[in-house]
């Protein structure tokens, strides 16, 4: 329950939003029709809008009725530097370059988890996210002398296999285990929504198409539904 | 204080509601040349230019995962809704659960729903005749049958020409053709054949090809130039579908029906319409013959108390919203609510019997790119197929449920492989990315949606004490499943492992077979009906066949309030279908004179 000014800050950032956002989706053809022609009738009676300073259409702008075209998360970013660039390394521990697609930092993961664990009402994920993050940087102090970041990608490994996962994980590790798996989850979500993440699996949708054929005879064999 | 509203003069009819069935209601009373008032509770909503087609999941905040104030996520439809809105509680009775969702917006909930569209058959008109069990319809299919076949044609629906046991077929021509099925869906329907489970082409409200504009006006409006133009124009605005982007944003295209694409700007053509929106409609008046003679409206952003008046007023606010209106209109004549001298208002509330499963399926592992998003909505399903078993007394639950499934290589959103730890044993890594390209596409999912036989448990009443921010008293809620619904929930799972396992996939999870703990909470699926039904004896019912209500012969109803059952088939078409059935009987009898 976050107090009104924060809605009412909210609320004025997204009418900048919006006032620079507005492009209208419809496809030319169909702006090719003309629009209908007014129907010669009795007038009809209608509300008097100039004594309604209030918009009456929308998006207003609130979070149940946000900007849908342009949108930013508006609340404030809470992870420090220090704690971002832990993060990074983290998350890249996870999501590596490869010969397919970059690391999950090249594409901003470790923003994101900021975004995600600073949100309203987000709380218990800020604190798992900063006492996970704390955890590693002394456990990789403990083990190696340097921070997280600075270890080598050999050492970095050696503190995640102890906390990959959760079922193995060691009594004293169960903490850092949880922390390692929404790590995880978060990083998976933040690369596989990028344009990069989809090119790696294969996502080729959401474009349009003339015509929806289904799975080719190659793929129809593959699964065995010839 | 209460102002004399500048829309006062009189108007033929007042529709309270903008979604299927008061949508329905503007486009056909208006075509008819009637004057009509559309009041809506919500905010004015533009598809065209507001739906976020092609916006992906990294434009949002959160990566358009839902909350609480976007549940079906961030690009969803819903303007102020959800199971919660702003302002507008609800409260439910001890001992009861139940999920309310709600949208105020101009088109309401056909903004983002499934667009789902199954005719109810022969048996689901006459439930108690055949098992003895909840309340016949005043009608038969074959009533409805033809007003099913207008609505598919006035609002583009594709599907098969399958003619299954109460599953009736539609009459030729009507149709749009069904999509192709997607790999998934191929493997699903290869595995319930096996089981003789039928797998047949889904029912949606999409277009697949554009509107023939030359021959259905005439034929949906014999005789009605203005009808027969204001949907020439209206269908002319209509694309087909593009297969891209998810049809629960809403379509800018106008590809899939919205009451805001498909109903209400035709209507708005007639020049017969004025549209009022953000006017929360609290209770209908009556004259001192206990006619119906207009509705208080609150003005919700100026605060102000409206009354407008009509001949005829038809609600349509959704099901609950319709029951909560009539309960608040108190007179001299109705103390326990306009038109409620049966005492029916608020009972008999229904919901679909909801359950599911999610599977991994090795066989749907390491394909190539495909795309699979298609209409964005279900190409195939499986409909009930154990009537026989069911007359036969074989099984521990009257009445059917059918199956929609999905999954495959869908857009991947927040959320994409959290679980896969269990499935890897904890890769991260190389091994992780290698993991994530393996699994991508191969899970699945299953839901049953069953029907719920009326009970007397469940029911709305006013709140005695509970009010809203425009002081109009809320419902509370009564909800009680019978073991009809739970026994059919522990039979849907029960199918779905089988399917699954004829797959060669695994279920994810622990199988939940007790019914009551697999069973959705009532109006999670958000098919509520029921509350203002309609019967042939008013004092079992409060409306006729045509909507129309026993004791206030201007008082209709045309919103899913009036239905007597809930078959397992998705209400929207039949709430649409029987909306147009009720207009036609309100142009016929106002042209008599009788109200």
């Amino acid at each position: 329950m976050n107090d009104e000014t924060k809605s009412t800050s909210r609320r004025d950032a997204l009418k900048v939003m919006a006032a620079a956002a507005v492009v209208p989706m419809l496809p030319p053809t169909a702006d090719a029709t003309p629009a209908a022609a007014a129907v010669p009738r009795d007038m009809l009676p209608v509300l008097d809008d100039q004594q309604r300073p209030v918009k009456r259409k929308g998006p207003r702008g609130t979070p149940s009725d946000p900007v849908l075209q342009v949108a930013r998360p508006d609340w404030p970013m809470k992870l420090s530097q220090r704690e971002l660039v832990t993060l990074a390394a983290l998350c890249d521990m996870i999501i590596p370059a490869d010969d397919k697609s970059p690391a999950a930092s090249t594409v901003g993961a470790h923003h994101y988890i900021n975004e995600w664990a600073s949100r309203p009402g987000g709380d218990t994920s800020l604190v798992r996210v900063r006492g996970g993050l704390v955890w590693i940087d002394r456990e990789s102090q403990t083990r190696f002398g340097k921070r997280f970041y600075l270890a080598t990608t050999a050492q970095r490994a050696q503190i995640c296999d102890d906390i990959c996962y959760l079922p193995r994980a060691a009594p004293a590790h169960v903490f850092a285990a949880q922390f390692f798996d929404t790590i995880r989850d978060q990083t998976a979500t933040a690369f596989y929504t990028t344009p990069q993440g989809w090119k790696d699996l294969g996502y080729i949708g959401n474009v349009a198409l003339p015509k929806f054929e289904g799975p080719n005879a190659a793929v129809r064999k593959q699964i065995g539904v010839e | 204080m209460t102002l004399r509203s500048k829309v006062a003069p009189q108007y033929d009819v007042i529709v309270v509601g903008s979604g299927a069935g008061g949508g329905m209601a503007a486009y056909q009373l208006s075509v008819n040349g009637l004057k009509v008032l559309l009041l809506e509770a919500g905010r004015d909503y533009d598809p065209v230019t507001e739906t976020p087609m092609f916006q992906t999941p990294k434009d949002a905040p959160l990566r358009a995962a839902g909350g609480a104030d976007k549940p079906f996520g961030f690009y969803d439809a819903t303007v102020d809704g959800g199971w919660r809105v702003p302002g507008e509680p609800f409260t439910t009775a001890p001992g009861s659960q139940f999920s309310w969702w709600r949208a105020r917006m101009l088109g309401g909930r056909t903004n983002h729903w499934g667009r789902i569209s199954l005719r109810m058959g022969p048996y689901d008109f006459k439930p108690k005749s055949r098992d003895g069990l909840g309340e016949d319809w005043p009608m038969t299919y074959e009533t409805l049958a033809p007003y099913y076949d207008k609505t598919e044609m006035l609002i583009g629906v594709y599907g098969g020409d399958d003619d299954l046991e109460n599953t009736p077929r539609s009459s030729p021509g009507v149709l749009q053709p069904p999509p192709a099925a997607r790999t998934y869906e191929l493997l699903a329907k290869q595995a319930s054949d096996r089981l003789k489970i039928p797998c047949i082409p889904a029912h949606r409200a999409v277009l697949t090809q554009r509107q023939d504009s030359s021959r259905l006006p005439a034929k949906l409006h014999p005789g009605n130039k203005l009808a027969q133009r204001v949907l020439k124009q209206s269908m002319d605005q209509r694309m087909a579908c593009f297969y891209a982007t998810d049809c629960g944003r809403g379509c800018s295209i106008k590809a899939n029906f919205q009451s805001t694409t498909v109903l209400i700007p035709p209507a708005m053509a007639t020049g017969n319409v004025t549209l009022v929106t953000d006017a929360m409609v609290r209770e209908v008046t009556v004259d001192k013959q206990g006619r119906a003679n207009g509705v208080h409206y609150i003005d919700k952003l100026t605060r102000e108390d409206h009354h407008v008046t009509a001949k005829v007023v038809v609600l349509a606010a959704s099901a609950c919203e319709t029951s909560r209106i009539m309960l608040n209109s108190k007179s001299t004549l109705f103390p326990n609510g306009i038109a409620n001298g049966s005492g029916v208002v608020g009972k008999y509330l229904m919901d679909t019997v909801g359950a599911g499963i999610s599977a991994q399926i090795p066989r749907l592992e390491g394909l190539p790119p495909i795309n699979e998003d298609g209409t964005a909505g279900i190409h195939l399903y499986m409909p009930w197929w154990l009537y026989g078993e069911q007359k036969a007394g074989k099984m521990n639950f009257a009445r059917g449920y059918h199956i929609e499934f999905g999954g495959g290589r869908g857009m991947p959103g927040p959320g994409i492989f959290g679980g896969l730890e269990s499935f890897t044993r904890g890769a991260y890594g190389r091994k992780f990315k290698e993991e994530a390209r393996r699994y991508y596409g191969s899970f699945m999912y299953f839901d049953g949606r069953g029907e719920m036989i009326p009970n007397e448990d469940s029911y709305c009443e006013l709140d005695p004490v509970q009010v809203d921010q425009w002081g109009i008293p809320v419902l509370r809620f009564h909800w009680k499943w019978s073991e009809h619904e739970t026994n059919q929930a522990a039979h849907m799972v029960k199918t779905f492992a089988e399917i699954v396992e004829q797959m060669g996939g695994k279920v994810q999870g622990t199988l939940q077979t007790d019914g009551s703990k697999a069973i959705a909470t009532g109006g999670s699926i958000i098919h509520e009906v029921g509350t203002v039904r309609m019967g042939s004896d008013p004092k079992k019912s409060v409306l006729n066949e045509f909507g129309q209500a026993w004791e206030v012969k201007n008082l209709f109803v045309t919103d899913g309030a009036s239905f007597v059952s809930n078959a397992d088939k998705n209400p929207t078409l039949s709430i649409l279908a029987l909306a147009w059935r009720s207009c036609d009987y309100i142009v016929d009898e106002m042209k008599k004179g009788t109200i």
